[in-house]
Parts: C-alpha cells; sequence; structure tokens
C-alpha cells in the first residue's frame, strides 16, 4: 500500500465556500475532483498538498445543457456523464471518441473534465479535444468569473492558467452548423495514456458538403493533438493549410504532414521520437477524414 | 499407447475454495493483525550503482511512533547483513558498502503504524557517491565494466557462470555441412510476475517460548523454514511458517526478500510482531523479475525442410546477485529443453550469467525453470528457417514433429521426454482454427493491401508448439540449496470415514483444495466434499518443496494418489478381518473391498473407517487406523505439451495489433479437474499477450527501472484477450502414478511464441523476419520502418 504523506481535509459546500477555503489556505491546499490524479500522485508523493478541498458536493458544477448557440459543461461533469450524453454525442462526436478511450470505467465514473484540463498532463485527451473545437473556459476567483480560451488554458506541462485561489467552474463550446469531429488515438493498451492522438473538428461549406460526391471546402477546421508536444495541443500550421481549401485526401495528408513537422515529441516508452511524429501526422489525417465523413453525413 | 479421453470422476466440480474467496473472506498476510503488531518500511536506493558514504538514522529515529531503525551496520553486527540466495551467492539484506540496483534495501523502519514508517523514511538521511552502472547485459564482460560485485574476495569481473548442455563437437559437425543455416538474435526481455497481492511477511518472535512464526504469502513454506533455520541458527522446530491465501505467485513468491529477514529483525528487536507488505513499486521495482535471456539461436536444416541441429548462446541477466532458484546442477535451469518438439540429430546450448546493476532474481512469473525462454527461442527459429525457406510454418512444423513411436523420446541434451502425440495435438489446433481457410483470407487481404486498400490492416498467423519439461523432479538429479525436490503426504481417516489431507505444497490461486481432494475422491471412492485438505502450514503439513515451475500436479498430485493407495491397502486388511476372508481374496471397486466372486460380500471405506477405530479383532500387529504418510520422489519430470496458433490483424500505419483468435490445444495427461485446467490456461494465454504484446521492465542508462508501476508496467486485461478457444489432448504420463503432467505454465511457455509469430507473419509484406518482444506499436511500426527498437533499454 502506498500512503500519503499527511494532510487536512475539508468539504466545501458551494463554489463560494471552495473559494474561501482556497483562500484560506493561500496556495497550500489543492481541490480534490475525481482525485483520479491527484490521490496517486500524493500517495507517490509528488504531491504535497497541506490540505485537501474535497468539491465533490458541488453538485452544481455538474451538467451538461445547450445555451443558446453554446454547449455547457460544469467542470465537474464526470468523464462517464460526457460519455453518456446524446447532446455531445450529437454535436460533438469527438468529446465521444475521446471519452471512450479515457481509461477505464472505473476512472471514467469518477474523474471529471474539470479535472482532466487542471491536471494539465500532456497525455490529456480532453485538452487536444477542447483545443480542436475552440472550447472556452470559466474561472472564478476571488474577484469574480473570467473566460480564457482552451487554445491559451495550459502555460506548460502540468500548469495553466488557474490560480491558486481559482476554480475551473465551467467549459463553452460554440455549437456551429455544418460540422464534423472525430478523435483518434493509439495507446499501447485499453486504458493506457496515449501514445499519440490527434483530434479534428472541420465545418465544410453547406452547399458542396457531400453533394454530389464533392468533398467540400473547409469552411473552418480545428486540429489538437494530444501527448506530441504540440503548443497548446493544437496544430496551427495544419489547420491553416486546410481553411478555404478542398477536403480532400490530398490535402489532408499535407495538413498531417505539417502537424508532424510542427509538434515536437519527447522519447519515451511509449515510443520515440520518429514514431510519435509519423502518428502526429498519420493519426491527424484519420481524425480528418472521419469528421468529414461525418461533416458530410456519411459516418455515425 | 493407450489414451484415456475422459477426465477423472469428479471432473469439472467447482472449486471448494471459492465458497470464500467470492465472499471476500479470503484470509492474505495483509489481512492477518496480531495483538500490539508493529510495521515495518524500507528505504531503498534511488541509484542503480552507488557507495554509501554515510547513513545518519537520529531524526527517524526520534519521531515519536518510530521502535525501530534497522540499518546494514546494525545487521552486520549480527552477521545478517547479507544473506545466501537459492543459487548459492550471497544478496545484502541491507546494502552496507555498496547498493547495487535501483531499489535495494538500505534501511528498515519499525513504527506504531504503516503512516509513521513510511514518513520516517523521509528522516533518513543517506550519502551517496554515485558508481556509473551496468545496465546492457551485453556490455557487462567487457573489460572496462565497472565491478559490480566487489564485495567478493578477488572478484574482478560481472561473470557468474558458465554452463552448457548438448553435444558441442556432433553439433558444430551437422552445422558445417549443412544446406542451410539461419541465425537469428532473439530478446526475451525482462518482465515481472506483478502477481495481485505483493509480497509481505508478518514476523512474530515470541520470547518465552522462543518461537519465530512468520505469516507469508510464500509459495514454498517449508523451504522457507529450513533456510530461515539454516541461515539464522535457530533451531527448525522453534521456526513455523504459515502461509495463507495468497493473491498469485507465478514464481514471484519463492524466495526469501530482504524484507522478510528485516521483519524477523524487527520482531526480535522489539519483541513485537512486525508486519511488512511492499507497495506496488517495490514489488515491480526489487522483487524477483523474469527472463532477461539475450540469446542467438542458429539452426541447421537441408533445403527441403528437415531440421537438423540446433545451436545456441545465451547472455543471461541475472541482475545484481544471483538469486535465481533453478535446482543446483542447472544455472539455466531446464533451458536446455530447447530442442523443442523435433527430431533432431544434434543440439547444443552454452549459456553464460552475468552480474548488471539491476533488481536480482530470475525465478519468477511461470517460468518453468528457463523452459519459457527455451520454448520461444526454438518456436521462433522454426519460424525463422520457414520465413528464409518460404515454407508454410505449420507445414515445416508438421514435418519435423517426434512421432508417437519415439516416446519415451531421448533427447539430444539429456532429457527422457515420457509421452506425447505431437502431430495429433497440432491437427487439432489447426483444425479448431481452420488453418486453410486462414491462410486462404490472408492471401486475398495481401493482394487488397498490396493494391493500395486505404485503411486496411494485415492479418497474421502464428503457430507454436511447446514441449515443457516440469515437475522437478529426480532427487538424485536435482535440489535447490541441497534440498531434494520432493513432496511428502499425509492422509488420515477419521473413524465416520471423512479424511484430512495434508501437503507439503501451497496454493496460489491454482486450486488444490479441490484437486487435491478430487484425487482422494478418486483413489478412495469418497466424495471430495468430505475431505478436507490442508496446507500452507509447516506445523500442520509434511516436508516438500513448494509450488512452482508446474510441479504441484506432478510431484505432490503423486504423492497424493499414492498415499490414498496407502490408505486403501491398509483398508483391505481392515476389511478382510471385517469379512473373515483373507485380504488377498479382496477387489476393489470405487469406494468398497468386496469378495472376488462375491460381490455382495464388501464394506465400503466407511464402513471400514468406523471398523478400524472399534473394537474389532485386527489381525497381529495391525494397527487400528487408516492413515498414511508418504514422500514422492517422482522418477522423471513430466513433459506436457500443445499446439497453439494465434490470429491477429496488425494496422501497419500505427503499428498496432490486435489479437483476433488464439486457439489453444493443450496435452498435460490426465484432467483432474478440466475446468480447473482450463482457467489455468486462460491465465496462462493472457500472461501471454501481455509479454509478447505489452510488458516490459527496461532500464535508462542510469539504470533507472523503467517498469515501477502499473502505468509503466502494463498488464493485459479483457480487452486485448479474444475469446480463447480451446481443445485438449490426453497423453497420459506413463510414470505418474494417475497419468497427470502438471499444467500451471504451459499456456505461458507456449503463447508468447504463437503472438508474436503472428504479428511477424503480418509483417511479411514488409520484408520483416523478426521483431524483439514486446511488440508495442512503436516496436512495430519501426520494424516495419528496418530499424527495430533494442527493447530492453529506454527509448531514446
Ligand atoms: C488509470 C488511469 C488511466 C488514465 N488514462 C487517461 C487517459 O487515457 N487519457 C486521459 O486524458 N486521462 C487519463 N487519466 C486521467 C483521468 O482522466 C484524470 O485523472 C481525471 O480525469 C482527472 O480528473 P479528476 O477529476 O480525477 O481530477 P483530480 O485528480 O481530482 O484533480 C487533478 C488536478 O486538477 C485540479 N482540479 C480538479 N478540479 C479542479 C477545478 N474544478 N478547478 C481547479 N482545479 C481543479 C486538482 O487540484 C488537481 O491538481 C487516467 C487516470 C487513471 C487513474
Amino acid at each position: 500500500m502506498q500512503v500519503p504523506a499527511h494532510f487536512e481535509y475539508e468539504r466545501a459546500t458551494s463554489v463560494d465556500h471552495a473559494l474561501a477555503l482556497l483562500a484560506r489556505w493561500g496556495g497550500e491546499a489543492r481541490v480534490v475532483a475525481g482525485g483520479h490524479s491527484l490521490i496517486p500522485m500524493m500517495k507517490l508523493r509528488l504531491a504535497r498538498p497541506e490540505a485537501l478541498i474535497d468539491i465533490n458536493d458541488l453538485t452544481e458544477l455538474s451538467y451538461l445543457r445547450l445555451a443558446g448557440d453554446e454547449l455547457l459543461l460544469g467542470a465537474m461533469t464526470r468523464h462517464a456523464d460526457l460519455l453518456a450524453s446524446p447532446l455531445v454525442g450529437e454535436h460533438y462526436p469527438i468529446l465521444h471518441d475521446a471519452e471512450r478511450v479515457i481509461a477505464d470505467p472505473i476512472v471514467r465514473n469518477r474523474g471529471t473534465i474539470g479535472g482532466s484540463l487542471c491536471q494539465a498532463d500532456p497525455s490529456e485527451d480532453l485538452s487536444a479535444a477542447f483545443a480542436a473545437i475552440d472550447a472556452v473556459a470559466v474561472i472564478r476567483g476571488p474577484s469574480g468569473a473570467r473566460t480564457v480560451p482552451v487554445r491559451e488554458f495550459h502555460t506548460g506541462p502540468y500548469e495553466t492558467v488557474v490560480g491558486p485561489d481559482e476554480l475551473l467552474t465551467e467549459i463553452r463550446v460554440p455549437i456551429r452548423p455544418g460540422g464534423g469531429s472525430a478523435y483518434e488515438k493509439v495507446e499501447r493498451r485499453v486504458g493506457d495514456w496515449a501514445v499519440a492522438a490527434a483530434g479534428a473538428a472541420i465545418w465544410l461549406d453547406g452547399e458542396s458538403a457531400g453533394g454530389a460526391g464533392q468533398p467540400g471546402i473547409v469552411r473552418d477546421v480545428g486540429i489538437g493533438l494530444t501527448a506530441v508536444g504540440a503548443s497548446h495541443f493544437h496544430a496551427a500550421e495544419a489547420e491553416a493549410s486546410l481553411r478555404g481549401a478542398p477536403a480532400t485526401e490530398e490535402n489532408f495528408a499535407e495538413a498531417g504532414r505539417l502537424a508532424g513537422a510542427h509538434c515536437e515529441p519527447a522519447a519515451d516508452q511509449r515510443g520515440p521520437v520518429d514514431y510519435k511524429r509519423h502518428l502526429a501526422s498519420e493519426l491527424t489525417v484519420r481524425a480528418l477524414r472521419r469528421a468529414a465523413a461525418r461533416a458530410r453525413g456519411q459516418e455515425a | 499407447m493407450t489414451t484415456v479421453e475422459t477426465p477423472m470422476g469428479y471432473g469439472s466440480m467447482r472449486r471448494k475454495e471459492d465458497a470464500r474467496f467470492i465472499r471476500g473472506r479470503g484470509t492474505y498476510v495483509d489481512d492477518v493483525t496480531l495483538p500490539g503488531m508493529l510495521y515495518g518500511a524500507v528505504l531503498r536506493s534511488p541509484f542503480a550503482h552507488a557507495r554509501i558514504v554515510s547513513i545518519d538514522t537520529k531524526a527517524a529515529e526520534a519521531h515519536p511512533k518510530v521502535r525501530a531503525v534497522i540499518t546494514g551496520a546494525i545487521l552486520d553486527g549480527l552477521k545478517l547483513a547479507w544473506m545466501p540466495t537459492l543459487s548459492y551467492d550471497t544478496q545484502a539484506v541491507l546494502a552496507t558498502d555498496k547498493v547495487r540496483f535501483q531499489g535495494q534495501e538500505v534501511a528498515f523502519v519499525v513504527a506504531e503504524d504503516r503512516y509513521a514508517a513510511r514518513d520516517a523514511l523521509e528522516l533518513i538521511d543517506v550519502e551517496y557517491e554515485p558508481l556509473p552502472a551496468v545496465v546492457d547485459a551485453r556490455r557487462a564482460l567487457d573489460p572496462d565494466a565497472p565491478v559490480i560485485r566487489d564485495d567478493k574476495d578477488g572478484k574482478t569481473d560481472n561473470h557468474i557462470f558458465d554452463w552448457s548442455s548438448g553435444d558441442k563437437d556432433a553439433t558444430d559437425r551437422v552445422f558445417s555441412e549443412a544446406e542451410v543455416v539461419v541465425t537469428q538474435d532473439v530478446l526475451y526481455p525482462r518482465v515481472h510476475p506483478a502477481p495481485l497481492e505483493t509480497c509481505g511477511a508478518i514476523a512474530d518472535f515470541d520470547k518465552v517460548t522462543g518461537k519465530l512464526t512468520i505469516w507469508c504469502n510464500t509459495q514454498a513454506p517449508h523451504a522457507h523454514r529450513t533456510v530461515y533455520a539454516m541461515v539464522a541458527g535457530l533451531p527448525e522446530h522453534k521456526i513455523r511458517i504459515i502461509s495463507p491465501d495468497i493473491g498469485g505467485g507465478f514464481g514471484n513468491k519463492v524466495g526469501i526478500y530482504p524484507g522478510y529477514v528485516c521483519a524477523v529483525v524487527g520482531s526480535i528487536v522489539t519483541g513485537r510482531p512486525v508486519k511488512w507488505m511492499e507497495d506496488r513499486s517495490e514489488n515491480l521495482m526489487s522483487t524477483s523479475f523474469a527472463r532477461d535471456y539475450h540469446m542467438r539461436g542458429e539452426i541447421a536444416a537441408t533445403r527441403d525442410g528437415k531440421i537438423r541441429a540446433v545451436r545456441v548462446s545465451v547472455i543471461a541477466d541475472h541482475g545484481a546477485f544471483n538469486g535465481t532458484a533453478q535446482p543446483t546442477k542447472f544455472p539455466a535451469g531446464f533451458f536446455h529443453v530447447f530442442t523443442g518438439s523435433y527430431d533432431l540429430e544434434a543440439a547444443h546450448c552454452a549459456v553464460t550469467g552475468v552480474y548488471t546493476n539491476k533488481a536480482p532474481g530470475g525465478v519468477a512469473y511461470a517460468c518453468s525453470f528457463r523452459v519459457t525462454e527455451a520454448a520461444y527461442l526454438i518456436e521462433r527459429m522454426v519460424d525463422v528457417l520457414a520465413y528464409e525457406l518460404g515454407t508454410d510454418p505449420a507445414a515445416l512444423r508438421m514435418r519435423n514433429l517426434l512421432r508417437p513411436e519415439q516416446f519415451p523420446y531421448p533427447s539430444p541434451t539429456g532429457w527422457e521426454y515420457d509421452s506425447g502425440d505431437y502431430p495429433r495435438a497440432l491437427a487439432l489446433a489447426m483444425d479448431i482454427a481452420g488453418y486453410d481457410d486462414l491462410r486462404a483470407e490472408q492471401a486475398a487481404q495481401r493482394e487488397r493491401w498490396a493494391a493500395g486498400e486505404v485503411g486496411g490492416t494485415l492479418m497474421g498467423v502464428g503457430i507454436s508448439f511447446f514441449t515443457e519439461a516440469v515437475g522437478a523432479g529426480p532427487r538424485k538429479h536435482m535440489d535447490i540449496l541441497g534440498l531434494g525436490m520432493a513432496d511428502g503426504a499425509e492422509l488420515r481417516v477419521h473413524p465416520t470415514g471423512k479424511a484430512v489431507l495434508r501437503i507439503s505444497v501451497q496454493s496460489q490461486g491454482q486450486g488444490h483444495e479441490t484437486t487435491y481432494a478430487q484425487i482422494v475422491a478418486e483413489e478412495l471412492g469418497i466424495s471430495p466434499d468430505d475431505i478436507e485438505v490442508v496446507h500452507g502450514d509447516t506445523d500442520q503439513t509434511p516436508f516438500g518443496l513448494g509450488t512452482y515451475g508446474s510441479r504441484s500436479t506432478p510431484v505432490s498430485g503423486a504423492a497424493t494418489a499414492v498415499v490414498a493407495r496407502k490408505v486403501r491397502e491398509r483398508a483391505r486388511i481392515v476389511a478382510g478381518a471385517m469379512l473373515e476372508v483373507s485380504p488377498e481374496d479382496l477387489e476393489w471397486e470405487k469406494g468398497r473391498w468386496f469378495v472376488r466372486g462375491d460381490p455382495d460380500q464388501g464394506r465400503t471405506i466407511t464402513e471400514i473407517a468406523l471398523a478400524a477405530h472399534s473394537s474389532l479383532e485386527l489381525p497381529e500387529g495391525v494397527e487400528g487406523h487408516l492413515d498414511a504418510t508418504t514422500v514422492y520422489n517422482p522418477p522423471n519430470l513430466t513433459f506436457p505439451f500443445g499446439a497453439y496458433i494465434c490470429v491477429v490483424d496488425v494496422d501497419p500505419g500505427t503499428g498496432r495489433v490486435k489479437v483476433r483468435r488464439f486457439v489453444a490445444v493443450d496435452d498435460c495427461g490426465v484432467r483432474i479437474n478440466p475446468m480447473i485446467v482450463e482457467g489455468q490456461v486462460h491465465g496462462g494465454l493472457a500472461d501471454g499477450i501481455g509479454m509478447a504484446l505489452m510488458e516490459l521492465i527496461a532500464f535508462d542508462p542510469d539504470g533507472n527501472c523503467l517498469g515501477a508501476s502499473f502505468m509503466d508496467y502494463l498488464l493485459p486485461t479483457s480487452m486485448e484477450c479474444p475469446s480463447w478457444e480451446l481443445g485438449a489432448t490426453v497423453t497420459p504420463s506413463p510414470h505418474h502414478p494417475i497419468g497427470a503432467k502438471g499444467v500451471g505454465e504451459s499456456a505461458t511457455v507456449g503463447s508468447p511464441a504463437a503472438v508474436v509469430n503472428a504479428v511477424l507473419d503480418a509483417l511479411k509484406p514488409f520484408g520483416v523476419r523478426h521483431a524483439d518482444m514486446p511488440l508495442t506499436p512503436a516496436a512495430v511500426w519501426r520494424a516495419i520502418q528496418g530499424a527495430p527498437l533494442r527493447t530492453d533499454l529506454a527509448i531514446g
């Protein structure tokens, strides 16, 4: 049995209470959501907060709903709830694709989407998925709420813009018609973190999308990359190459090439650099292919 | 040869032990809490190789909940800083001079609770002077390699042993004249048994009685008792080892670990029981690993595919201390069964053991004493030969398999294979798999793929035909630390005809409480439910060497049958007295002796048991009971075999492998409980997929262990395993009392080669002949690129 160092435990009853507790502990406390990242780190004594502030009673942060042209996801939404939501599946199948390959049912039952983003592990699947669909994070602190695009949320490995006295409360995703999205991941074993993964969301020009065998013109596209050292979890150059271009295999291949060329993977036991770079390309192409097929209504 | 196709009487009865396991009522070491018990924790080395400059324990000792801090220096004073290994080497209990692998035991804290013990570890201040580490086994004997074992007088290199088997000259002669010779370097990388329950012990030394009781999840309680007695100088009758329920062993729980010795010392020092349970990382980092064989195989053959000879050389990485558990005469275990299932003119192997700055061991993981490495090598080599000759690997095997009439077969490396019908097993496996259809499907698919199909996968079909040597073993040839590899059994029959069987081996999940009851039930004709099997407590059971190397059924199972037959013969005498006839005039049918020619005149075993303890007048010299004891010294090993076929789909764009099907035909002789046999096979097949595709303990250039958690050491899950397709043939062992051969390791031995062969079969269109395990997506993709990974080293 691995045992953590001594810590105090507080149970927050509301977002304001949680913020007050954070303020009181002055940076020495950590909030615990699902605990699936934080508790193992504490057991290995890689993390040693003086106090844990449990936010699992904050059911007001657990929701998935449509508001206007935005999908709103509470930070305490469990992976399993995201996976089970037809609303999410209808608008952003990329999130279902990603959730299906995040950990295992036990972790997904408890792990939260807020915890995933705040953990900021370079292999966290949702970071890339939300980057691909250009989500926005809502952060609350002592002086109120602020919003930060997910593409600016991560400041480095295991680091985010969320301050020690702040909470991530919500993720907002804009809903736009004519799109399709998909996520492709390679892992060594079911439940393992990604060797590499790519997510793509693509919006094809309305008229030509799927029409008469036409590939359609890419109105907009987002490409997220996981575990390959892509700046802010996305492939800006690949996206730029596709915008306004026909959604063809050749253009996808070029986007894949750019995605692979512009990431900075590190070698580890999951694979060497050349392989990860190859995967960044290959999986970008596959994700684009599937996202486009979905945009054209050719695939569920 | 006679073939018995039916299992024994009670067949696939449900496991008696499961009633408690499925209710969560098993008792594992960590479930045991003794009054006044303290908890131990081990401080481990962060370095693979470093000199210890100083150790300061003052702050730890000052912790209010700490009761003792033990260091190598303290143990040295008790002459306990070093302990013997099972291979006549020495291993540091707590380091005194140097640390020699990352995770090595440096100090032991005893405290009032687990948390305090763990906290106090951080209060111990150790100053190290790091030294260069020996990581690559292939460089361990380089002249400039740092000397790891400078504790040994005059040691100037990292050499442990050279060992060879077979006729070198005859083998070289065949090679020099052979039409075809293929050579391949094959690595069986370091893996770990990773049992669900980690290792642990509670030591309880009673100062008043002088009795030391050790609760420990050991696979070999009697061997532990004797070794403790010999090492610590404690009288053996004052040592009691209790091995309660065990959550998996796979060889990991054979040896004596420093933590156990520290718990004993801790109990002696504090006068209170001390529990030590390692955590997952400690288990993966410091306890017995498996494999780590760097092999070069060569096959000599004719151009039309007759295999003539096999030659092998091996560098065996034994880590920092030679802690492998092999029979004394065989430092490379039974590796010389590498000739496999084939009819050869000659064979030779040479094995060199080396020290490296890695955890010691090598006993472990369904090891069958290195049979796993041997089976993997030959089965990989046969596929390499098929690749070079352009022949079908099934046909090549069929052509070279030993024929039934060749048994008992004297192998070129000195074994006598007891029995087998190999072609029948392979034919059955091919039949279940639909081999020809698979090849047709593959051909069609390769054509589509070559034509540029988008997103296509490549299928591969892999075969492995293995022969194991298990059930060690005849005392004449086999001992561990001088203890012959026999096992005892005692059988008592109570007056009401219920029985208690006491055996020397201990189950780690194999279902002994059921199978051994079934053996007695079969021999005596009483219900298995009426037979209690007692095991795991050295005060309650006869001496014997324990459960590993698939030896329980071949040795202890034989002892059980023999002791039951002794009881039966005693019952015959009593029945004769009851029926007032001569025992010679009685005949046995299951459960009953009756008068020959007058079947109505008979007595059941229950009636006889009561009579034996009654006022019945017994013949002169016959004691009034049915009890018996025996020690079984096997005349030979047993040789289980099997034919496995694996079908995989490989995504060449990502290197991902999906195991689509797995057909396993096992012949383990007579099956006592076919359900339990199949369970053993299921587990072993999953193991095989794990080793072939993901399990690995690699090291970085500084000797840091890269597989020290389940995030890094990947075990397969149900998602990686197909629905197993099992088949069986039954070729009884002619020398085992009930014809059984043992099956605990068969699937672990046989399956890795089938999976690897399947993946490489899929990669044939890329001209890939070989790649080393584990075939992770990266390894597969790199093999396709023609730049294979060296899997035992860190990926750079
Ligand atoms: C075996 C296993 C396998 C896994 N595999 C994958 C995988 O394949 N892909 C993947 O993406 N992830 C994987 N994960 C990670 C898993 O998805 C995350 O652990 C989990 O989602 C993190 O969420 P949590 O709620 O458990 O966070 P916690 O562990 O509770 O917290 C993580 C961090 O975020 C902070 N935090 C949490 N919520 C907030 C908030 N609302 N505001 C501010 N800070 C907050 C915490 O203080 C902590 O620092 C795996 C985890 C395990 C245990």
